[in-house]
């Protein structure tokens, strides 16, 4: 049982035996075969996935512009509906709670920021937007079944990039 | 006659081989992932060889080969056919997941080679990932040819026009070597279901084989929230395909059939 367990790589991973012991084992290990079911081959998958480890993904995969401007994509999507539902809900539950939180009183703060926060505040909000819209129409373009080969996916990358850069800065100093 | 004679002359000389100079050593190291069922409780690590180009082959295989051979024997990996036709030696080499008999190492010797198994999978040990969950994938789509009545009329062959053969170019030439399954964020967070680039490509390969019966089968399989619609077009696969082949379309070619039917 022992040698089988060696030879399948689902000894458990505090080593009992001693080197000399061990060797034995690998010596009548190779000698022998194991028979099994289906059902029992699924079995040993799992004892065995139990002691192996997980190769390195995220972090050691290249910096690429088709994963990146994906992630980036997802993020941008959930920093602006974050910012949505945030600012609709503490609105609808600061008038709930009779709180003094309405468009007079925003309006009001945001005036009264200095320009330099301003524009960085809209900067945050408009880059991502703007970057989240053009990706957006970037993905339509794909499932129609266009572009969808290493050239197109890069051109459409960077006029997707290009635009945003336009329409992000446009956005931030619209007065 | 004279003529003849300067030809001879011409060849004679030509087939004389000039001692080659010596090149100097050209040394880069490589950093390969290394860990042994053996000793579980070790953790995985990156263990560094270095190799002389100029008495290296050209491509990464043949370093890891000569590794094998000449520094430490029992680093593991999968190789065969060292063309680019069996799949066997896919790997990610220096963050990119390709075979590493088709990769050419690069000769600045300034920066390191890194050298990990495909991505996000269980490793059997070193560069040798368990591909088993892959496999039995593959086989889930039954990718076979599927008709009402196996043997035609003539009892020969199921035909196909021209152009009907020339729509599984760019589809049958998959290898199943996993680069752009393993190369998926989304097949990486959802390995248990998505289906994964490699395996709808094939999918697809058959949803639109001319001489196919089994369609309808074929689409309900993948009508379903996780067997297809975990891609997000992020393109992976088609960026990584050692082969040139196209995955990201082939999977957005099922989406757009599954959304006429």
């Amino acid at each position: 049982m022992f040698a089988n367990r060696f030879a399948l790589g689902i000894r458990p991973v505090l080593r009992a035996s001693s080197n000399i012991t061990a060797r034995k084992t690998v010596l009548k290990a190779s000698l022998n075969t194991v028979s099994t079911t289906p059902n029992a081959e699924d079995e040993i998958l799992i004892a065995q996935r139990k002691n192996r480890p997980v190769s390195p993904h995220l972090d050691i995969y290249q910096p690429q512009m088709t994963w990146y401007l994906s992630g980036l994509h997802r993020v941008t999507g959930v920093f602006l509906a974050a910012g949505f539902y945030g600012i609709t809900c503490s609105y609808a539950a600061a008038s709930l709670l009779g709180l003094n939180f309405d468009a007079t009183v925003i309006y009001q703060t945001i005036t009264d920021l200095p320009d330099l926060v301003k524009y960085a505040a809209k900067a945050t909000i408009a880059f991502p937007f703007a970057f989240h819209f053009f990706n957006g129409l970037r993905h339509f373009v794909w499932d129609s079944g266009k572009e969808l080969y290493i050239k197109g996916i890069y051109r459409t990358a960077y006029i997707c990039l290009g635009l945003t850069a336009v329409a992000g800065t446009y956005l931030t100093f619209l007065s | 006659m004279f003529k003849q004679s300067l030809v001879l002359s011409r060849q004679f000389t030509r087939s004389l081989a000039t001692a080659a100079n010596a090149k100097p050593s050209l040394v880069k190291s490589f950093k390969i992932y290394r860990w042994s069922p053996d000793t579980p409780e070790v953790k995985p690590k990156l263990v560094s060889y270095d190799i002389d180009l100029n008495d290296c082959g050209p491509m990464v295989l043949d370093a890891l080969l000569k590794i094998k051979n000449e520094q430490d024997s029992t680093l593991t990996f999968r190789r065969s056919c060292r063309e680019g036709i069996c799949g066997s030696c896919a790997m990610n080499i220096g963050g990119r997941n390709t075979l590493a008999c088709l990769c050419r190492i690069d000769r600045d010797t300034s920066k390191d080679l890194k050298i990990y198994p495909l991505p996000h999978m269980f490793v059997v040990r070193d560069l040798v990932p368990d591909l088993t969950h892959f496999y039995k994938q593959y086989k889930s789509i039954e990718p076979y040819l599927q008709r009402e009545q196996e043997i035609p009329d003539d009892g020969k062959e199921n035909l196909q026009s021209i152009a009907d053969r020339k729509k599984l170019d760019g589809l049958y030439e998959c290898i199943l070597c996993a680069c752009c399954s393993t190369s998926c964020p989304s097949y990486w967070w959802n390995q248990q279901e998505y289906l994964g680039p490699a395996v709808l490509m094939q999918a697809f390969r058959w949803l639109i084989d001319s001489r196919d019966q089994a369609s309808a089968k074929r689409k309900e399989i993948l009508q379903n929230s996780m067997s297809l619609y975990r891609c997000h077009t992020i393109l992976n696969c088609t960026r990584t395909c050692p082969k040139g082949l196209n995955p990201g379309r082939a999977i957005a070619e099922i989406k757009k059939q599954l959304a006429f039917d």
